[in-house]
C-alpha cells in the first residue's frame, strides 16, 4: 500500500484495516502522533489528512491511501502550522507535553480552515483532552496564532 | 544576604572524567571525604548532591548536560533545576540539556536518603544542595581561569557561561575552561547569589522542554526503540489475583499476522509480535481460561466486590478509630454542647488517567545486564524491583526514566501496576529486546487508584455560632499505609492529612482513622489524601457557619486571626477575586451565580480558593476560579501559575466528573468514554496571585488541588441551598435547583 506521508510516498506492507496510528508510529518510526485512548476520546493521535483533523487511532489505513496525510513532524514545513507552533512556545503551553502534538494539529486544522475564527469556532475545534489542563494556554495560543 | 557554606574537601585531585562517545570533558572533582581515616577506607561514599561530576558535564559549546535527580512529567522541574543551577553556576536556564539521572547515591536528595519525584518535594528538597552544586562549580571555573589569565581571582566574574577579566577585556568560555577546572578542587566553601543579585531564580524564566513538544520530537517511554525489538500486548485477568490456566485457540491466534509468540505470564496473557497493533489484536483474540487465586495470594480481587459495597462498608463501620491529632477535649465539649451539627462525606476511588498508558522496554545484554527503559518516579526502587524479579543484583539493571506522559502519581512502584516485569520475563523468553505497551483498556484494569474515602463529623458551636469543637473520623486506607509499612498503633497520614493540620482556632478537636482494608491496588494520586479530606473538611467548614449563622468567609477569617500568614492569604484570594461575595448575585449575562471559599496546607505550603458557579440545565458550571498560594518563596512564577491550572483542572475534573465503579470485582469503566475527565469546554478561568511570605519553602505540583472541590461544591450550596456531600457532583440531579 501507497501513502502519502508529509509530501513523500512510503510503501507499507499492513492489514488494510490498521489504524493509521500505528502505521506512523510502528511501521514508519515517526512516534511524535501519539496513542491515548484508541476510541477517538482523546485526540492525542491527531493529523491532517488533506488538510483536516484526523484521529488516526480509529481511522483504517486503506481509508487514506491517496490522501495527503500531515504530521507533527512536518509541522515546521506549514506556513500555518509554524505559526502554531510559535503561538504554543510563546504561550508556554505544554507540561507533560504528551497531548500537544494532536492539540498542535488540531489548531493548525482550525487555522487552515477558518482562519480568524471565533470563540466558539475555537471550542468546537479544539476538543482533544489534556490531562494536566493546559486548556486556558491552548485557547490563548489560537488565539495568538490567528493573530500572527 | 551573602553567607557561606560548607563544600565537600577533596582527597584526589587527580580524578578526572570522560563521558564515553559525547567528546566533552566532565567537569569532574574528586571524592569529597570526611578524615584521614575515612579517606584510607576509600570507600564511604561522598554525600548525595555534592558530586559534581554526577550532576554536571559543561561541553565544548559552553552549554551544560544535567542529570536531574528528578523526573519531568509536565511539572516543569527540568526548568526549575536549570535555573537553580544556572543562577549560581551562570549559565543561562536555555543552555541546559537536562535528563533523568540513572540510580545511584548521588541522587538520594530527599533527606539525602532517598529519591522520588512526588510529594510536592523536588525543589524544595534539592535547592540548597544544587545551589551549592553550581556555585562549586563556578568557583572551580573562576579558578581555572585565573590560572589561564594569570591574574588573581579576586579580579575576575562571571557572565552567563564565561568567566571575565574586567580590567584587561579578557573573557574565557566556559567551555574552554572546564578541562583545566575538572583537575581542580572543589572548594572548601563557597559563598552562594544573594536573593536581590538573583537572575533566573523566582523569574517567569521559559520551559527548557516547550519546543520539543510542540513539534512532538520530545520522546516517552512509549516512543523507543532498540534494535531487534519486538512488540507485546497483554490481556490481563479481569479480576487480580487470576492466573491463566489454558489458551483455547493457541493455534488460531498463534497463525494471525506479524506474530511471533504467545505467552502466560503472572495475571496476564500476552502476544510477543513485529507490531504493537498485530499483538494487540492477537492477544484480544486470544480465549483464555482463568483460575481463581490459589490460598494466600496476596492482592486477590474479589468475585463479589462491588465499589457501592464497599462505600456502604466504611461507611457502616463505627467507632472512633485511632487518633491522630487531639487538643483539648473534643468529646466532653460535644457531650455539653446545645449546638451541634454532624454530617457524614465521601468520595470515590479514582484512576490516575494520565494521557501516556505505561509501557516497559526490556533488553537483556551480552554482558549479563538487563536495560530497562520504563516511566517512573522513583529509579532505585525500580531498579531493587527489577532485579528481584529478573534474578539479578541491583547493580545488573540499568533504569532509564524518559519523560512521562503525565503522572499524577501514577507511577510510584505498586503492586501488578506496572508492564515492567511483563517485559523483562517476555524478554527473556524470546531472547530479544520487548516492549510491552498496555491499552487504556488494560491501565484501566490495572491502574492503582485514589482510594475512596468516609469522613464523619460533629462539631459543637458556642452561643456566638463559633465553632468550638470539631470531631473527625476517616474510615478507609491510605496509600502511604499500603506502600510504605503500616504501624498497628498509628494512623497512616495519607488517611487524615488536610482534616488534620488545619489551622483554624477551634479549641478541642480530634481527628481519627478507621483503618478498613481496601480490596482494590491503591496508589498516591496528585495531592494524596488532601484530594478529598479537604473536600470534606473545608464543605463541613461550610456547614459549621451556616448552622452558626456565620459568613463562611468571615467565618475563617475570625477563626485564623492568631495565623498571619493564612490570614493574609486569605485575604489575597479575597482580594483577586475582586472582594469575597457569596451570592447568589446576578452576572452580567444574566446568569445566576455564587461564590465557594476553601483553604488548604498540602504540602507545605498554603492556599487558598474561591470558585464561581452557575447552574445550566441542571449541570454545575464553573466559571472561574481565584487561587492564592503562599509556597514560602518561589524558583518559577510561570511554571506556578502552570501547575496551579494544571491542578485546578485535574480538582474540578475529580469534583464534577470523575469516580471508578467496580461491579462483580470489575471496572464498568474502561476507557474515557465511560469515565470522562474534563473536556476544554468544562475549563474555568484561573486566576492566580503568589504570596511569598519567606516561609521554608514548600511544594507546588500538588497544593493548587485540594481547595478546588470544597470551594465549588460549597459555592454551589450557596446558589442552590442544597449541601453536596458526595462527588462527583455529576451524580447528583441539581435540575429545580438552578
Amino acid at each position: 500500500m501507497q501513502l502519502n506521508i508529509n509530501g513523500a510516498m512510503q510503501q507499507v506492507d499492513v492489514e488494510p484495516d490498521t489504524p493509521l496510528l500505528w502505521v506512523l508510529r510502528d511501521t514508519l518510526g515517526m512516534t511524535g502522533t501519539k496513542y491515548g485512548c484508541g476510541l477517538a476520546q482523546c485526540g492525542a493521535c491527531t493529523v491532517l489528512v488533506d488538510g483536516v483533523a484526523t484521529r488516526t487511532c480509529v481511522t483504517p489505513v486503506e481509508a487514506v491511501e491517496g490522501s495527503e496525510i500531515t504530521t507533527i513532524e512536518a509541522i515546521g514545513n506549514d506556513p500555518v502550522g509554524r505559526k502554531v507552533v510559535e503561538a504554543w512556545v510563546d504561550n508556554q503551553v505544554p507540561q507533560c507535553g504528551y497531548c500537544q502534538s494532536g492539540q498542535v494539529m488540531a489548531a493548525t486544522s482550525l487555522l487552515k480552515e477558518t482562519p480568524n475564527p471565533t470563540e466558539e469556532d475555537i471550542a468546537a475545534a479544539m476538543t482533544n483532552l489534556c490531562r494536566c489542563g493546559t486548556y486556558n494556554a491552548i485557547s490563548a495560543a489560537v488565539r495568538q496564532a490567528a493573530e500572527a | 544576604m551573602k553567607h557561606s557554606v560548607e563544600a565537600a574537601r577533596p582527597l584526589n585531585l587527580s580524578r578526572r572524567g570522560f563521558l564515553a562517545g559525547t567528546g566533552a570533558l566532565v567537569l569532574s572533582v574528586s571524592v569529597p571525604m570526611g578524615s584521614a581515616r575515612v579517606q584510607a577506607q576509600q570507600a564511604t561514599p561522598a554525600a548525595a548532591g555534592t558530586r559534581i561530576e554526577a550532576f554536571l558535564e559543561i561541553l565544548p559549546d559552553s552549554t551544560v548536560k544535567f542529570r536531574s535527580a528528578f523526573v519531568e512529567g509536565g511539572q516543569g522541574i527540568y526548568t526549575a533545576m536549570a535555573q537553580i543551577v544556572g543562577e549560581e553556576l551562570d549559565v543561562e536556564p536555555a543552555n541546559f540539556h537536562v535528563e533523568t539521572a540513572p540510580p545511584g547515591p548521588d541522587y538520594l536528595l530527599i533527606g539525602g536518603q532517598m529519591r522520588f519525584t512526588g510529594g510536592s518535594m523536588s525543589v524544595r528538597t534539592s535547592y540548597d544542595a544544587m545551589r551549592k552544586l553550581g556555585a562549586s562549580a563556578r568557583a572551580m571555573l573562576l579558578e581555572a581561569a585565573a590560572a589561564e589569565l594569570s591574574v588573581p581571582v579576586s579580579e575576575l566574574t562571571t557572565e552567563p557561561g564565561k568567566v571575565v577579566h574586567a580590567a584587561s577585556g579578557r573573557s574565557l568560555a566556559y567551555g574552554d575552561l572546564a578541562e583545566a577546572a575538572s583537575a581542580l578542587p572543589v572548594p572548601e566553601t563557597v559563598e552562594l547569589k544573594a536573593r536581590e543579585d538573583f537572575r533566573y531564580i523566582g523569574k517567569p524564566e521559559k520551559r527548557v522542554d516547550v519546543l520539543a513538544k510542540s513539534t512532538g520530537k520530545a520522546q516517552y517511554a512509549i516512543d523507543l526503540k532498540v534494535d531487534g525489538m519486538l512488540y507485546a500486548a497483554v490481556q490481563h485477568a479481569g479480576r487480580l489475583g487470576q492466573k491463566p490456566v489454558s489458551l483455547t485457540n493457541e493455534a488460531e491466534v498463534a497463525a494471525m499476522p506479524g506474530v511471533h509468540s504467545l505467552h502466560k505470564l503472572k495475571g496476564a496473557v500476552a502476544v510477543v509480535a513485529d507490531s504493537w497493533w498485530r499483538a494487540r489484536r492477537a492477544v484480544e483474540t486470544l480465549e483464555v481460561e482463568w483460575a481463581e487465586a490459589g490460598e494466600g495470594t496476596p492482592f486477590v480481587m474479589p468475585a463479589d466486590y462491588s465499589t457501592a459495597a464497599h462505600m456502604e462498608k466504611l461507611k457502616t463501620t463505627e467507632g472512633e478509630g485511632l487518633a491522630f491529632e487531639s487538643e483539648g477535649d473534643a468529646a466532653a465539649a460535644l457531650a455539653s454542647a446545645t449546638r451541634k451539627v454532624s454530617a457524614v462525606y465521601d468520595a470515590p476511588p479514582l484512576v490516575h488517567g494520565q494521557l501516556e498508558p505505561p509501557s516497559a522496554l526490556a533488553r537483556w545484554n551480552g554482558d549479563g545486564t538487563l536495560e530497562l527503559w520504563l516511566p517512573n518516579q522513583a529509579p532505585e526502587m525500580f531498579q531493587a524491583d527489577a532485579a528481584k524479579i529478573a534474578g539479578v543484583t541491583p547493580d545488573k539493571v540499568i533504569i532509564h526514566s524518559p519523560m512521562l506522559g503525565g503522572f499524577f502519581g501514577r507511577h510510584f512502584l505498586y503492586a501488578a501496576a506496572s508492564p515492567y516485569p511483563q517485559a523483562i520475563a517476555l524478554s527473556k523468553a524470546v531472547g530479544k529486546p520487548v516492549k510491552v505497551l498496555w491499552s487504556r483498556e488494560e491501565e484501566f484494569l490495572r491502574d492503582a487508584q485514589r482510594p475512596m474515602g468516609v469522613a464523619r463529623f460533629e462539631a459543637a458551636l458556642d452561643d456566638a455560632g463559633q465553632p468550638v469543637a470539631l470531631s473527625a473520623v476517616t474510615v478507609g486506607e491510605g496509600p502511604i499505609g499500603r506502600w510504605f509499612g503500616r504501624q498497628p498503633d498509628k494512623v497512616d497520614s495519607s488517611t487524615v492529612e488536610g482534616i488534620a493540620g488545619k489551622p483554624y482556632a477551634i479549641a478541642n478537636r480530634r481527628v481519627g482513622n478507621i483503618l478498613v482494608e481496601d480490596p482494590m491496588v491503591i496508589g498516591f494520586w496528585r495531592s494524596v489524601g488532601h484530594s478529598m479530606n479537604d473536600f470534606f473538611y473545608e464543605t463541613f467548614f461550610d456547614e459549621m457557619a451556616d448552622a452558626g449563622e456565620q459568613d463562611p468567609f468571615e467565618l475563617r477569617m475570625k477563626l485564623l486571626e492568631a495565623s498571619p500568614r493564612h490570614n493574609t492569604l486569605l485575604q489575597a484570594v479575597g482580594d483577586l477575586s475582586g472582594g469575597w461575595k457569596r451570592g447568589p448575585f446576578e452576572a452580567e449575562d444574566g446568569s445566576r451565580r455564587a461564590r465557594g471559599v476553601a483553604m488548604a496546607s498540602p504540602f507545605g505550603s498554603e492556599v487558598a480558593t474561591i470558585a464561581e458557579v452557575s447552574l445550566e440545565d441542571g449541570e454545575v458550571v464553573v466559571h472561574d476560579v481565584w487561587v492564592a498560594i503562599d509556597p514560602g518563596s518561589i524558583v518559577n512564577p510561570a511554571i506556578i501559575e502552570s501547575q496551579v491550572n494544571s491542578a485546578v483542572a485535574l480538582g474540578l475534573s475529580s469534583a464534577l466528573l470523575e469516580g471508578v465503579t467496580y461491579v462483580d470485582g470489575m471496572p464498568e469503566a474502561r476507557n474515557y468514554d465511560l469515565y470522562p475527565i474534563l473536556s476544554p469546554e468544562r475549563m474555568p478561568k484561573v486566576h492566580v496571585t503568589i504570596v511569598e511570605s519567606g516561609a521554608p519553602m514548600g511544594g507546588i505540583g500538588e497544593p493548587g488541588l485540594p481547595g478546588v472541590p470544597p470551594a465549588v461544591v460549597n459555592a454551589v450550596a450557596a446558589l442552590t441551598g442544597t449541601r453536596i456531600r458526595s462527588l462527583p457532583l455529576s451524580k447528583h440531579d441539581l435540575t429545580a435547583k438552578g
